[in-house]
């Protein structure tokens, strides 16, 4: 047992000298949550537009008074005629283009009908859409307002954001920055500090002391658990404390969960490094095959159910998902352990499949 | 000029024996364009519906049937309590409910107007503005109709009626992989340029190896070209592979002029390898230049406005951009492939890349010392 302690205090002593790694591990969660909680907002507003008027008369200028003032929009260039739509989208600013036809305000008194044509620039297609139906429900109120004695005949709807009211995008990120970073410091961290043994010639060291493989693994494993067990922390701290992310479930069940990810995680990369010896491969393999399924495979960003079948099938082949899942359950939503027992018992299932073939493949290394 | 020779003729060599080096070339962009492509989409095709209609007449179920006739929405999903839906939605078998509440024909036809609720699962921000866009849509679609049923036509005509025409420009049908390939072919360029230059020379430094270089008469500008061009080609060469693949694939638009697309990333891409090569100089281990690295490319990735648009960002981050060079060139891949901007439209990107990269080479250039 002495000689096992000796050892963790060992590999704490690699972990704490390298300071720059060490700024790192702590520093990552806090800037990126405080980046990307106050940078990526969904929210679309001050959207840069440009009017092209082709009558200028009173009411084309209401309804531009009304598009400008709501908000969403900023007017940032009156066009003078239609050959210049071209080239102001090219030039990349403006998002959306406003032409009224001529002769507007007689159209509509006469003929009790006007054209309003809304370009949207579509190379950016979900903000195009989101801005084309913020500028037709204007349009649309402007015209229940100017015919409230005639026609007021219609449906409200009351729309509520359930969750997270006011669109924030740091609700995402919670649990995705802390899938991401458990795997990160678990995962890649291990496998690289064994292939670096490895690499240096100072595994054969370790391997003709005293000590008992599964000794030398857990010894190296244990910092490391410790490092993501308070970057856990600190991720759900900052979130609650700076953004008012809420932890609506029980925090013993969070943690517990947070504990078995990391569990999950720090087998995968004992089982890495037992299949390469160089770090060079390690990092290789860990990049793509941990971190960019655990972005974009997982729910953290993009929605699962909107990807094609196949790769509906890989995420369900990813441990992550599930983690993101729990997570954002229990903080969110507030639910309770018979939500979430079929979750857990895949990452339970995921670690012991990892454990069992990284035991495996290390003893015929040991041979 | 010989001797620069030389070293790129090494450092080819070096990458090529490397089991690794050869899939990563080309399986990287491949697994990168076919899963990240079809991976990183807001594309809402089914979004689950629970409905509670409470007021089961005409009007109510020719209003689900609408949503049920749009190609967003499934219905998931009936009950008659908010309960039941509410715990739905927790279970996450659902991403709205549309509540119509009793007495909602009722009202709209005596007090002209009716309310109806809809809740949307919020967690992705991004989905439920999404999720909004089109169910108001939707409504607002029906209120044109109910007026045609229960008007007669000699009120219809006397209302004045704004007819609102929507066009989407170079992108006609909305297709988000057409917005993402360019911006995917950036990250490639990007993470290849970044992780090969990064890696470089703080491995010679792990290995020892770059003793033995530095006690050789190569200068240092010779080192640093030599260890560059290699990286510069490879990279560019990326570009051409993944912009062949994506029109295979994806048909997507090249819409601008090639040269620009690859004069502007011969620029971008000196920028990126003289970062690496910074970060390569400032570390002592492969395990810190990765994290160092894997840290800025983070940050610089997820605030360029690949995923979220970067005007929707408060001023100081966008100030903050001006110093991202994954923003400039992502920006100035999409106006020329998408929209066939010319040099003059996406000179300011251009001219601050230019400078960027004759900023981050003449620093590491600098920060390379030949004593260990």
């Amino acid at each position: 047992m002495k000689r096992f302690t000796g050892f963790v205090i060992k590999e704490f002593y690699h972990i704490f000298r390298d300071y720059r790694t060490l700024l790192i591990l702590f520093g990552m969660p806090a800037v990126q949550l405080l980046l990307f909680g106050y940078v990526l907002t969904n929210e679309i507003k001050n959207a840069r537009i440009a009017i092209y008027d082709a009558s200028k008369d009173e009411i084309s200028r209401k309804i531009s008074e009304k598009i400008i003032s709501s908000g969403y929009f900023i007017l940032e260039k009156n066009l003078m005629n239609y050959s210049q739509i071209g080239p102001t989208f090219r030039d990349g600013k403006i998002k959306l283009v406003i032409i009224f036809g001529s002769k507007f305000a007689e159209k509509l008194e006469r003929e009790g009908k006007a054209d309003i044509q809304i370009l949207g620039d579509a190379s950016d297609p979900n903000t195009a859409n989101i801005l084309v139906n913020y500028a037709t429900g204007i349009i649309n109120n402007y015209l229940i307002s100017i015919n409230a004695e005639q026609v007021p005949m219609r449906i409200i709807p009351e729309v509520r954001m359930q969750y997270n009211p006011e669109l924030k995008g740091v609700f995402m990120f919670v649990p995705g920055i802390m899938a991401m970073l458990l795997m990160l410091i678990c995962a890649l961290m291990t496998s690289l500090s064994i292939t670096r043994e490895k690499e240096l010639g100072t595994m054969e060291l370790l391997l003709v002391s005293p000590l008992r493989p599964i000794q030398i693994i857990i010894g190296k494993v244990i910092p490391y658990v410790v490092l993501a067990f308070i970057d856990s922390c600190i991720i759900l701290g900052m979130g609650k404390f700076v953004f008012g992310v809420p932890i609506e479930g029980n925090i013993v069940l969070l943690l517990a969960i947070c504990l078995l990810y990391i569990t999950m995680a720090l087998s995968l990369g004992i089982l890495i490094s037992s299949i390469t010896n160089s770090q060079q491969i390690a990092m290789t393999v860990s990049l793509i095959a941990l971190l960019l399924p655990t972005i974009l495979l997982s729910g953290f960003i993009f929605p699962v159910e909107n990807m094609p079948v196949i790769l509906q099938v890989l995420c369900y082949l990813m441990p992550p998902k599930y983690f993101i899942t729990i997570i954002k359950a229990i903080m969110l939503k507030g639910n309770s352990f018979i939500y979430i027992w079929k979750e857990s018992l895949i990452l339970i299932l995921f670690t012991l499949i990892f454990i069992m073939m990284a035991i495996k493949k290390f003893k015929i290394r040991l041979a | 000029m010989n001797t620069i020779l030389f070293i790129i003729q090494k450092e080819f060599i070096q990458v090529f024996r490397n089991r690794m080096m050869l899939p990563i070339i080309f399986v990287v962009p491949l697994v990168q364009l076919i899963i990240l492509v079809h991976a990183a989409t807001f594309e809402m095709k089914h979004i689950k519906v629970s409905v509670i209609d409470l007021d089961m007449s005409t009007t109510s179920r020719k209003l689900i049937s609408k949503f049920e006739g749009s190609p967003f929405f499934i219905i998931k999903h009936t009950s008659f309590s908010d309960k039941l839906s509410e715990q739905e939605m927790k279970k996450g078998n659902v991403d709205m409910i549309l509540h119509i509440p009793y007495g909602f024909e009722r009202r709209l036809v005596k007090e002209n107007q009716a309310k109806i609720q809809i809740v949307i699962d919020a967690i992705n921000g991004a989905s439920a503005g999404l999720i909004e866009a089109y169910s108001t849509t939707i409504i607002l679609d029906f209120n044109r109709e109910i007026l045609v049923d229960f008007l007669s036509p000699t009120v219809l005509t006397a209302t004045q009626d704004i007819n609102v025409t929507t066009n989407y420009w170079y992108n006609p049908k909305l297709n988000y992989k057409t917005y993402m390939v360019p911006g995917i072919l950036c990250l490639l360029v990007t993470i290849i340029a970044f992780i090969l230059s990064g890696m470089n020379i703080v491995r010679e430094k792990e290995i020892g190896t770059i003793e033995q270089i530095n006690v050789t008469p190569i200068r240092k500008i010779q080192f640093i070209t030599g260890k560059l061009l290699p990286f510069w080609i490879i990279a560019l060469f990326e570009l051409a592979f993944g912009l062949t693949l994506g029109k295979l694939l994806f048909n997507i638009p090249i819409i601008g002029s090639l040269w620009l697309i690859f004069l502007s990333a011969a620029v971008y891409i000196f920028v990126i390898l003289g970062f690496g090569l910074l970060i390569s100089t400032m570390t002592n281990t492969q395990q810190q230049s990765m994290l160092v690295s894997f840290f800025f490319m983070v940050i610089f990735i997820l605030m360029s406005g690949l995923f979220t648009s970067i005007e929707s960002m408060p001023e100081w981050a966008q100030k903050l951009d001006h110093i991202n060079p994954i923003a400039y060139f992502i920006r100035i891949m999409r106006m020329v492939m998408l929209k066939g901007s010319n040099f003059h439209d996406i000179r300011d990107s251009f001219y601050s890349l230019v400078v960027y990269a004759i900023v981050s080479i003449s620093f590491a250039v600098w920060r390379y010392r030949k004593v260990a």
